[in-house]
């Protein structure tokens, strides 16, 4: 479903490449968790495959169904199934989360041909993800992520991702400064939506989150490039080893 | 201090021989105009001769009240002023304003009240002893002019009652209509007379009824006794070519509370002049707002509150949002004087910029002479943030819609503050309205 082939990319203003050459395949129903240390480019992969400004495409090709999307506005591989929580979800004054995520809903079902929800409909699924993930009800009522904890943003984050009912869903650094329990909750929003149909790519640096959800494979990010692939035993191994081989390795030009 | 009014130059109005035929034809032909049955005779001789002296604050050296909004363009206009025959229509009117049942409404077109729904407690402006008590028609020409001018049968002077609440929220709706002849001048003059303890809503608009050169002089005095309660409502919309310079003074006892809203949306020049009084303990002046600028427009807010007595408190908010190669001027003024202890005064002037063209002048000015005060001040202008745009993109949404979903925002926290649904809501239409002119003169952001 989502194809990565040779991907090379630049920070669009000062042009420092950051991924330098990654394939990657994910088929429907897996999940896949890229590691790496800091530094490594596993957020901008995460927001190249969400097709953020701030980096520039410079080689290579990313499909989906295969179907390039390298040319397509983040908008529009939203409308594809794509979604990215977000590492550190913006806060929007003004802008209600139920008006947001209902219009970014219609926005998806019409691009789809799929008929717009009524208010009704929209409230009661919006009400009961609410409910179903454990976010506090006040806060809905306030602008987008302003003033929200690190967990309450995080937390939002997957009522979107609910609400949205992506195919591929991309998580950048979900779990990092969160505490057990909202852990727990991203965790089990994240199971709750396993399915045959739909992917993941969780991008992280500790593997905590992955003790919580059991990846399918399990890929190493070093430097723009993917070094060592394997499956959920790799992120065991990362997990008491470090990165401290793999930065050995390239320090010494492999 | 600035203490350069002698060094005002003389006679910069251009077309001053036509505004001396204008006053002295308008003297002839209003009955009690001159004559001694007029009360307000003297003050309109003496604010003639003031803007014979003072003209236009057009001149660019040693102005600084003037300093970032230039009048060169306005002194080459020769304005007409007079009695204009005008056709109402108030459907057309209602389509430019809300005009509820509930209100009570009272419609002034090109300065003649035509239409008074409702139960104001309104009297001629002629009735009122104090005007021109708290505008001084020496503050600048705009101000003399439109005293100068003040009519007879126009204006409105509004006397709420002590102890007493108004539901009914007044509305005064100055329409200006230049096709009539011109380009005309229309000068509104409102007196609003709180008494103690009374609680009341007041609502201003303007607007245009043509595209034509024109420009409106408001001025508007307002007195509130002590624990008397206004909520004030602005809302200017003046056409494109047209020019705006309102003037807004306030005088407060104590406990009183004054709450002012209001939305620009600019006109070719708009000014919005606006000085709050606290002179009695406990007094409370808000003064928000929002203003609107594209295209070559240019909106200057001139927001000043002196606390002279102490316990009080003053909140100055102002947002703008720019496009195109607009310019918006904030100077916002706080003077604390000496006694005034336990003041708490903010202020805070955001900016929205929508192009590279937009700019903006911000210009915070405080002066404190007592010790035990609480002062804040803040000012920002910047462009719509980037990231955020990804993320509310990345969501489904495209990217006008994201970025009106932003400005939308950005403008929020001051539409909230209306608490009539009905002006609330048509403020928001009138947003959204505005929306792709904005947006069509917006450069400053892309995610591709």
């Amino acid at each position: 479903m989502l194809k990565i082939e040779n991907l090379h990319a630049a920070v669009t203003d000062s042009e420092e490449e950051i991924l330098k050459g990654i394939d990657l395949q994910v088929k429907p129903g897996e999940v896949h968790a890229i590691m790496g240390p800091n530094g490594s480019g596993k957020s901008t992969l995460a927001n190249v495959l969400m097709g953020k400004s701030a980096y520039t495409v410079t080689q290579g090709d990313i499909t989906v169904d295969g179907e390039s999307i390298v040319e397509m506005m983040p908008d529009e591989r939203a409308h594809l199934g794509m979604f990215l929580a977000m590492q550190y979800p913006s806060e929007v004054p003004g802008v209600r989360p139920w008006q947001f995520l209902k219009a970014a809903k219609d926005a998806i079902d019409d691009a789809n041909g799929e008929k717009k929800m009524s208010v009704r409909q929209f409230s009661k699924l919006f009400d009961e993800k609410v409910e179903e993930i454990g976010i506090n009800p006040d806060l809905i009522k306030r602008s987008l992520n302003e003033g929200f904890s690190g967990g309450e943003k995080k937390r939002n984050e997957m009522l979107q991702m609910h609400v949205l009912d992506p195919r591929i869903a991309i998580m950048d650094e979900t779990d990092s400064g969160l505490d057990i329990d909202a852990l727990q909750a991203v965790a089990d929003g994240v199971n709750r939506m396993r399915s045959p149909e739909r992917s993941f790519v969780i991008v992280t640096h500790y593997q905590r989150l992955l003790h919580y959800v059991r990846p399918d494979i399990v890929h190493v990010l070093v430097d723009g490039k993917i070094v060592e692939t394997g499956d959920a035993s790799l992120a065991e191994r990362v997990e008491q080893n470090g990165y401290r081989d793999y930065l050995a390795a390239q320090r010494n030009g492999k | 201090m600035t203490l350069n009014v002698a060094r005002i130059p003389r006679n910069t109005a251009r077309h001053l021989t036509q505004y001396r035929d204008d006053w002295h034809h308008l003297a002839e032909h209003q009955e009690g105009y001159m004559s001694g049955f007029d009360a307000h005779h003297d003050l309109r001789r003496a604010a003639w001769e003031e803007f014979e002296r003072i003209g236009f604050p057009v001149h660019r050296r040693d102005n600084e009240l003037w300093k970032y909004t230039d009048l060169r363009q306005i002194d080459r206009i020769g304005f007409r002023f007079g009695d204009w025959d005008t056709q109402v229509d108030l459907a057309r009117i209602a389509e430019l304003v809300p005009m509820p049942e509930e209100w009570s409404n009272l419609v002034f077109i090109n300065g003649s009240l035509e239409h008074n729904s409702g139960n104001a407690p309104l009297t001629r402006i002629q009735a009122c002893d104090w005007v021109g008590k708290l505008a001084d028609y020496r503050s600048n020409g705009f101000v003399s002019l439109a005293t100068a001018f003040m009519r007879i049968r126009g204006g409105s002077y509004l006397q709420f009652d002590r102890a007493r609440e108004y539901a009914e929220p007044v509305h005064i709706i100055h329409v200006i209509d230049g096709s009539v002849g011109g380009p005309i001048v229309d000068n509104p003059r409102i007196a609003v007379e709180m008494g103690d303890s009374s609680r009341a809503t007041l609502i201003e608009s303007y607007v245009s009824l043509s595209e034509d050169v024109h420009m409106t002089l408001p001025v508007v005095e307002i007195k509130l006794g002590e624990g008397a309660e206004l909520t004030h409502y602005r809302y200017q919309y003046n056409s494109e070519n047209s020019y705006h310079f309102a003037t807004t003074r306030v005088l407060q006892e104590a406990s009183s509370n004054y709450r002012s809203t209001s939305f620009s949306v600019g006109s070719d020049i708009g000014r919005n002049d606006v000085f709050t009084h606290l002179i009695g303990e406990y007094a409370e002046s808000i003064l928000h707002g929002v203003y609107l600028a594209t295209n070559q427009q240019h909106q200057d807010n001139e927001i000043s509150t002196t606390h002279a007595a102490p316990h009080c408190t003053s909140d100055q908010y102002y947002k703008g949002i720019l496009s195109g190669q607009s310019r918006a001027v904030f100077s916002g003024k706080i003077t604390v004087e000496r006694g005034a202890q336990k003041t708490d005064a903010n202020q805070k002037d955001l900016n929205l910029l929508l192009s590279h063209g937009a700019e903006v002048d911000t210009k915070p000015s405080l002066e404190i002479y007592a010790d035990d005060v609480k002062c804040g001040h803040g000012a920002t202008a910047g462009y719509v943030d980037e990231d955020t745009l990804f993320y509310l993109q990345s969501r489904g949404v495209d990217y006008d819609t994201a970025q009106a979903m932003l400005i939308r925002g950005f403008a929020a926290e001051i539409l909230d503050e209306y608490e009539d649904q009905i002006l609330r809501e048509f403020l928001e239409g009138k947003l959204d309205e505005l929306m792709p002119a904005l947006q069509e003169t917006s450069d400053t952001i892309g995610t591709a």
